[in-house]
């Protein structure tokens, strides 16, 4: 065994314990049970934390099989970024940038769900630093439920990391974080592009317990 | 220490009678083919805890004067934590936050370990005070200022220096009572939660009248007054533990245990403005450390100072 796997399994080890210690994270699976079945867990983006604290909520064997999907153009910038992103956080990197890429993102993250792997997505394709709960979905998520129907889609509500660990600090503040789990969403017969990114949209809002408390109070 | 002993020996017996009860209770419910009743699911939960608080006390005692200051810090993040996460805050706080954390909780306990009392009482109330707006206005984020500020004084304050005040009774030099500090910990913490367990018996057994509706819907007149009347009681019983007579022990445990009250009251006042109904999840049954801490928070102080004027 060459020592790249072991270094990802300590570091992943690792990086979930940090995750629980700082934040105490509990999992709240509110429309879905934790399963054996190929899963890809789509989440609100606001923190570099937040697929550490996904992939910490998940059974230590999906957590091993389970890869988050994140932007080369930021994490090629530098080496020591890439050599974090490719050997330890073992994320998928796909190009944003749509006019002068050579590799067709869909093509990677497919032959990764091709090896058995689940995937961890931000439809938002990017951090979200703005005052809206969640932005504009792009189309990778619809496109991913059309070509692979099989694998289930969870929306995860990914609650206080953004707070925990804002963009551009190094630093995590202590505060308690919870990941809400919600029912798959599938991509339902003749569902065009733009309805089902807003019906996924609109099941991922649905999770936040401030969005729920606004509703309570009408 | 004789008294030591004694006192976890009497805790072990306590806790041994509360499982057994809870055990012959979930028999007796679960023969007649029920599922076990929420109360005594809950029950269970909260007797497990205390066993396991019990245990982290017990260690930390056995390490003495450090185990109980790294016990308190601990109590101290994990309370300040819950605390934090039910505030407003803004991206400008992050370095306030990161200090309240990283810097003045150390900071706080390290002044007791090194027995400096004089910066121990002011650190927080003076100097935190002040600096801490004052690093709020530099990172020049004006938005809901005052609430802002407000609710990180509040935090620390609740969460960190009056938790403090708990390990600062090891620094009282009590004539007559030297190296005995650990007791007096014992003692004060015996009657404070015992108060709570009391309370929240009576409460379940006797329970009518509520003594303030609007905010919790489990504290009535018939638990708080025969809580505390008990609580005094046990006080007055532990006298051996402190260097108090019996009179002035139970005296003193009905202080701490209407303080005690009052901490419970205005936590809950909290998490009723703030739309939850625990602090946490770190002890099962219990809620967050918060909720089991909340009776400290406002007995500690007031019993220090109290000891420390009469008696140190």
């Amino acid at each position: 065994m060459s020592a790249k796997p072991l270094l990802r399994r300590t570091a992943a080890v690792a990086l979930a314990g940090l995750a629980r210690a700082v934040t105490g994270v509990r999992p709240i699976w509110q429309g879905c049970a934790p399963s054996d079945r190929q899963r890809i867990y789509f989440a609100n983006h606001a923190s570099h934390g937040d697929f550490i604290l996904l992939s910490a909520c998940l059974p230590p064997q999906e957590r091993e099989r389970t890869r988050a999907v994140a932007g080369a153009d930021y994490w090629r910038k530098n080496r020591i970024r890439h050599v974090l992103a490719r050997d330890i956080l073992n994320t998928v990197l796909v190009d944003r940038n749509w006019v002068e890429r050579k590799d067709d993102p869909m093509t990677i993250m497919l032959d990764v769900l091709k090896d058995g792997h689940s995937l961890i997505i931000f439809p938002e394709g990017t951090r979200n630093m703005t005052d809206e709960s969640l932005l504009r979905f792009r189309s990778g998520i619809y496109n991913l439920a059309l070509a692979r129907p099989d694998v289930e889609l969870i929306p995860c509500w990914i609650e206080n990391m953004s707070r925990v660990l804002p963009k551009g600090a190094f630093l995590p503040v202590p505060l308690l974080c919870r990941v809400v789990f919600g029912e798959p969403v599938m991509l339902g017969a003749g569902e065009d592009r733009h309805a089902f990114l807003d019906r996924s949209r609109q099941a991922l809002l649905e999770l936040n317990p401030e969005h729920q408390r606004a509703l309570e109070r009408g | 220490m004789a008294e030591t002993i004694w006192l976890f020996l009497g805790l072990l017996a306590v806790l041994t009678v509360a499982s057994a009860i809870a055990t012959v209770l979930g028999w007796k419910s679960t023969r007649k083919g029920d599922a076990l009743p929420s109360t005594l699911v809950n029950l269970n939960a909260r007797i497990k805890a205390w066993w396991i608080m019990i245990a982290a006390i017990s260690i930390a005692f056995l390490f003495g004067k450090g185990g109980v200051i790294l016990l308190f810090a601990f109590v101290s993040f994990a309370a300040l934590r819950e605390y934090v996460t039910l505030t407003h805050t803004r991206r400008g706080d992050h370095w306030i936050l990161l200090g309240m954390f990283l810097v003045i909780i150390p900071v706080q306990y390290y002044l007791l370990w090194i027995d400096w009392y004089g910066l121990f009482a002011i650190f927080v109330p003076v100097y935190c005070f002040l600096a801490m707006p004052a690093l709020t206005a530099i990172s020049g984020d004006t938005a809901r200022f005052l609430e802002r500020v407000s609710e990180q004084q509040w935090g620390i304050m609740l969460s960190v220096y009056c938790i403090s005040h708990v390990p600062a009774l090891l620094t009282l030099a009590i004539p007559g009572f030297e190296g005995k500090g650990l007791l007096l910990i014992a003692f004060l913490i015996a009657t404070v939660q015992g108060s709570d367990v009391l309370q929240y018996v009576f409460g379940k057994l006797f329970g009518k009248r509520k003594v303030a509706p609007k905010i919790s819907p489990s504290k009535t007149w018939e638990g708080l007054v025969g809580g505390i009347i008990s609580a005094s009681l046990l006080g007055a019983a532990l006298f051996w533990l402190s260097p108090f007579t019996p009179l002035q022990a139970g005296l003193m445990a009905a202080l701490s245990c209407i303080m005690g009250f009052f901490g419970g009251l205005v936590a809950s006042a909290i998490k009723r403005d703030r739309g939850v109904k625990d602090w946490g999840h770190m002890i099962e049954g219990h809620g967050g450390m918060l909720d089991r801490a909340d009776s400290l928070v406002f007995a500690a102080p007031v019993f220090f100072h109290i000891v420390r004027y009469f008696w140190a």
